[in-house]
């Protein structure tokens, strides 16, 4: 065990699966899931496309229902009840692969929408804390603009203090880099660093290994719907045990 | 004196037929020469022709009586009328039958296209046979249908179809009980005036403290029950200041009341039914056209299902599907002209037709009837446009 | 900390999500408002569906010559099988309909060629339907030479005067369309003011009125003695009508070719009618070619308006019948054949265009 991984330990458990799976009509794609994430943690998953990765984040906040297993988020287990499901979704943040800004709200508005109708938050105090964010991820003097008049780098970055302002206790992150050009991966890169830092909980999907390695406390390689394989950086880097890793590994790094 | 720049010779001129410029200039100039000629010989050609009928030209006879009557008019209009007032009068139609065709053709068009995207699979289904039935039959056919097929059928006077005896259709039209206001009444239009203001007055406070302290009241639905309770009550408390007048038979007709004629009947449905069918389509693209992705961010924010659609689905809906509406209400305006296949009073039916046949004056009654529909086409373009330009989603 | 999993085999869905019940539960039973729903829909369908299939099925008359043959239960379909040519034909000499049949047999067989994909020599056929097919059709239809009795237009109608009408609203539009469309993006600012009136000169007026135009101000413009024949006249103004939407969908398939088509051209050295007519228009037309589609659907139904100048179109002649005085009191048959005549040629058309939209979205995608 890394000393990292050691520290993030001996959080509490933030989301908990078991047993989760997931058909798509006929087609199983998520498979006796069972993980859990503790306070604190940092987790990166990957693996080959159609693995169910992306799913698998998506049934934390329950964009995708799953149909057998258990999943418990803050220590709230997620049922069909709809204010539950919300009570869920206030505590989690999602950053997409398309960024997903509302084009016809301003930058500011996108990160008042929710605080104001959903925290009940006045208008001045909720602007108060959007700048605050926009800030944090160095972007604040593009407030007034709109989603369309920014570069993806700009928009992804406000589409993560967007999330923030709902002071979420874990974050999602569905492969936040993967629309981007290169140039503006690392400023998108650089943030979500700097969120680890401060000691958010934490899960990306996600194909830079860069990224894992520096700020991961677990990477979670998935394949045909199932954890392949789970391990602290280091070790799954530099040891992979199963084939199926070893294989993925040597495609993306490879070159 | 200043120095002149020196510039760079161009080389030799080309002929005037290689020079862009030119060849630009002489292009237009001949297009100018080829449609003044085109006018000039049939205006030449119409001088003679109305010359050798013996028509006059002008506007002069639009102070003659017309001596015709019209079975629906919104002002007073006889026989004794001009024809200038038959040219209000079948324009005042034109308008209403459009824009109480719009009315229904917005309810209609809306509810369907939702239906159209329902989760429930029969709802969407029968929502598109719908569309695809009534948008693929030629409009004039469903207006004849509506007409001959359906009113023309009707029972006589005699054996009207009736709801609880006070409301008669048969072939004559359909009949309806007309209110008949007592003094006292004023005050219904007065609290319904009352629970407006209140209602906007509610709405703007709403959304101020929504601001400022975050809370926020269901104005909606109580602006609602203002607006229906207020006048209700008023109606009530002062002892329901309204008789009736009841349509009757007499002899071989109803007497009294409150007519719709049936060629009113059969277009206002025939227009409704078919521009739905179009609207609904309109709804149904502008609602997909908003990418999945946008639901889900709504969604991720914690935002309920309503308000997922209030403030993050149907403001973006809207942009994609108000040019498109609008051009559906022109269409529908335009095509309001069918009138004159069943007879209905409009614009073309007692101007471009009975008018045009009595007086003979063709290129006056066309030009005029021409401008009215253009008029109305660019009044909305205009406003589309604007639209248009307001909301606009600024990108880079 | 490893952690290495043994590969699960994949299992079937539980037997709640799928099959027919969990479809019955997901699409139409999947909450009370739902449920309520669907049964208030199988209620309507009920209550639509048993009348008019008794009506127009099982109480039906079918069989036979004039009214007494019907029994008044159901619909009378021997209203519209005694009438049956003369809805197709309108008053076309009985022996010269095989003409009619070859010219729509071979137009039929020429837009089949265009629209199945595969077929080889598309732009010849397409030059063919648009050149060539109008002269056949008018020697085949109209005749007065080789050998072919002349046939007057007044003896024209029904659904044949219908496709006669469209196809050459049609035929006339494009090539003016495709002018009006190039001159709305011209430079030039006369060109341009001139198209842009004109398109929405046509574009804001309805349709009758520029028939009641055609009908009664265009002998005004003719020179005194020179009569146009009614049909010709009805061309005129659906062509003119037809020109200006159909100029607004090229202009509109214009639009989608990138700027950089027509520059690479120009630095070849094309000269403007080239750059168009081997590079920008080639392109575009495959674009436009659903909108052109739908307006040509649109024109199809609108040409029911030519009745009301006294042409018997298809449902002209419909309505005439009705008022024929041995089979008074069949307009619902009259109506449903003709509704049911007109609704497969434009829904047919109405897939088609969205068929090549869906192939087009599909070309476009990386």
């Amino acid at each position: 065990m890394t000393e990292q991984a050691t520290q993030a330990g001996s959080g509490t458990p933030m989301v908990e699966m078991r047993g989760v799976n997931k058909w798509y009509g006929d087609f199983h794609v998520l498979r006796d899931i069972d993980f859990e994430v503790r306070r604190g943690e940092r987790i990166v998953i990957c693996g080959p496309s159609g693995s169910g990765k992306s799913t698998l984040i998506r049934c934390i906040n329950h964009l995708e229902e799953h149909q057998s297993g258990e999943i418990v988020v803050g220590g709230i287990p997620l049922t069909q009840d709809v204010k539950r499901i919300e009570q869920i979704r206030r505590n989690v943040g999602m950053v997409f692969q398309h960024f997903n800004l509302f084009p016809h709200l301003t930058v500011l508005e996108n990160c008042c929408l929710s605080p104001m109708w959903v925290q009940k938050k006045p208008r001045r105090e909720a602007e108060e804390q959007a700048m605050r964010y926009l800030e944090r991820v160095r972007i604040a003097e593009q407030a007034r603009k709109y989603p369309g008049q920014l570069s993806g780098g700009q928009q992804q970055r406000v589409a993560i203090a967007r999330s923030l302002c709902m002071h979420p206790e874990v974050m999602l992150f569905d492969e936040p880099t993967s629309a981007l050009d290169p140039e503006m991966i690392k400023e998108v890169l650089d943030v979500m660093v700097e969120l680890a830092k401060e000691g958010m909980t934490m899960l990306c999907v996600t194909h830079e290994m860069g990224f894992a390695k520096t700020v991961a406390d677990r990477v979670i390689f998935m394949d045909q719907g199932q954890i392949i394989e789970e391990n602290a950086p280091e070790p799954f880097f530099n040891d992979p045990q199963s084939e199926r890793t070893q294989l993925f590994l040597s495609q993306i790094l490879g070159h | 004196m200043p120095v002149r720049p020196k510039v760079h010779s161009l080389g030799p001129k080309p002929p005037f037929w290689r020079d862009r410029a030119k060849r630009a200039l002489t292009f237009q100039l001949l297009l100018v020469a080829a449609v003044a000629a085109f006018l000039l010989y049939i205006i030449g050609n119409t001088q003679d022709n109305l010359a050798a009928r013996g028509i006059t030209t002008g506007f002069g006879f639009l102070t003659n009586t017309a001596g015709f009557g019209i079975v629906q008019s919104l002002i007073d209009y006889s026989s004794q009328s001009t024809y200038g007032r038959t040219f209000v009068v079948g324009l005042l139609n034109t308008l209403m039958v459009s824009a109480l065709g719009i009315l229904a053709a917005t309810i209609i068009g809306f509810t369907v296209g939702i239906a159209r995207l329902s989760p429930n699979w029969l709802i969407a289904r029968l929502a598109n046979a719908y569309i695809e039935i009534f948008r693929n039959i030629p409009l004039l056919l469903q207006i004849f249908f509506w007409y001959f097929a359906v009113l023309r059928a009707m029972p006589s006077p005699r054996d009207s179809m009736t709801l609880g005896e006070v409301a008669f259709l048969n072939v004559r039209g359909l009949f309806l009980p007309e209110p008949q206001f007592l003094s006292g009444f004023g005050f219904i239009p007065l609290a319904f005036g009352v629970a407006i203001v209140a209602s906007i007055v509610l709405s703007i406070w709403n959304r101020r403290r929504h601001e400022a302290t975050g809370k926020r009241l269901p104005a909606g639905w109580i602006s609602l029950g203002l607006i229906l309770g207020l006048p209700l009550l008023v109606l009530v408390v002062t002892g329901v200041p309204v008789t009736w007048d009841v349509p009757e038979l007499r002899g071989f007709n109803f007497r009294g009341g409150f007519t719709v004629i049936p060629e009113f009947l059969a277009l206002w449905l025939a227009l409704s039914i078919y521009t739905a069918s179009f609207i609904a389509e309109i709804v149904r693209s502008g609602i997909q056209a908003i990418p999945h992705g946008q639901t889900e961010a709504a969604q991720a924010l914690s935002l309920p299902r309503n308000l997922v659609l209030r403030l993050v689905v149907v403001p973006q809906a809207l942009r994609v599907i108000i040019p498109p509406l609008t051009s559906q209400y022109l269409n529908l305006i335009k095509n309001s002209s069918l009138a004159t296949a069943i007879g209905y009073p409009d614009l073309v039916s007692v101007f471009a037709g009975t008018t045009l046949n009595q007086t003979g004056q063709a290129i006056e009654v066309i030009t005029m009837t021409m401008a009215v529909y253009l008029t109305i086409s660019l009044l909305v373009s205009m406003f589309m446009n604007w639209f248009n330009a307001r909301v606009a989603l600024v990108e880079r | 900390m490893t952690i290495q999993h043994k590969m699960i085999a994949p299992r079937p869905a539980p037997r709640s999500t799928v099959g027919p019940l969990a479809w019955l539960r997901a699409n139409l039973f999947s909450g009370p408002v739902n449920s309520f729903f669907t049964l208030l829909g199988l209620y309507l369908l009920y209550l639509l569906l048993t009348p008019t299939i008794q009506w127009a099925f099982l109480n039906a008359d079918w069989i036979g010559t004039t009214r007494d043959d019907c029994s008044r239960e159901g619909a009378c379909w021997v209203f519209v099988s005694a009438r049956f040519t003369q809805f197709i034909y309108g008053l076309y000499p009985r022996g010269e309909i095989w003409r009619v049949d070859v010219t729509f047999v071979t137009f039929a067989a020429l837009i089949a060629w265009l629209a199945l994909p595969r077929l080889p020599y598309k732009r010849w056929v397409a030059v063919a339907v648009l050149v060539v097919f109008p002269v056949f059709a008018y020697f085949m239809l109209y005749g007065g030479h080789f050998g072919l009795p002349l046939v007057e237009t007044h003896r024209w109608g029904g659904l044949m005067l219908t496709l006669v009408l469209a196809v050459v609203g049609m035929v006339g539009a494009l090539p003016i369309g495709i002018l009006l469309a190039l001159g709305r993006r011209s430079q030039m600012p006369i060109v341009k003011s001139f198209c842009v009136v004109f398109i929405e000169f046509w574009r804001g007026v309805p349709l009758i009125t520029v028939l009641f135009m055609a009908s009664v101000m265009l002998p005004l413009f003719m020179p005194t003695g020179v009569s146009v024949d009614r049909l010709i006249r009805a061309f005129i103004g659906i062509t003119l009508f037809q020109s200006a939407y159909m100029a607004e969908v090229i202009r509109g398939g214009l639009q989608a070719i990138p700027r950089g088509q027509e520059e690479a051209a120009a630095a070849l050295g094309m000269s403007y009618w080239m750059r168009m007519g081997l590079i920008v228009l080639p392109q575009a037309l495959k674009m436009m070619i659903p909108g052109i589609v739908n307006t040509f659907i649109s024109l199809f139904k609108d040409t029911t308006l030519v009745m009301i100048i006294g042409l018997f179109d298809l449902l002209g002649i419909v309505q005439a019948a009705l008022s024929d005085s041995r089979w008074l009191g069949f307009s619902l048959e009259g109506y449903v054949f003709a509704a049911f005549m007109f609704w497969i040629f434009c829904f047919s058309m109405s897939r088609y265009s969205q068929y090549l939209e869906r192939k087009l979205h599909t070309g476009h995608k990386r």
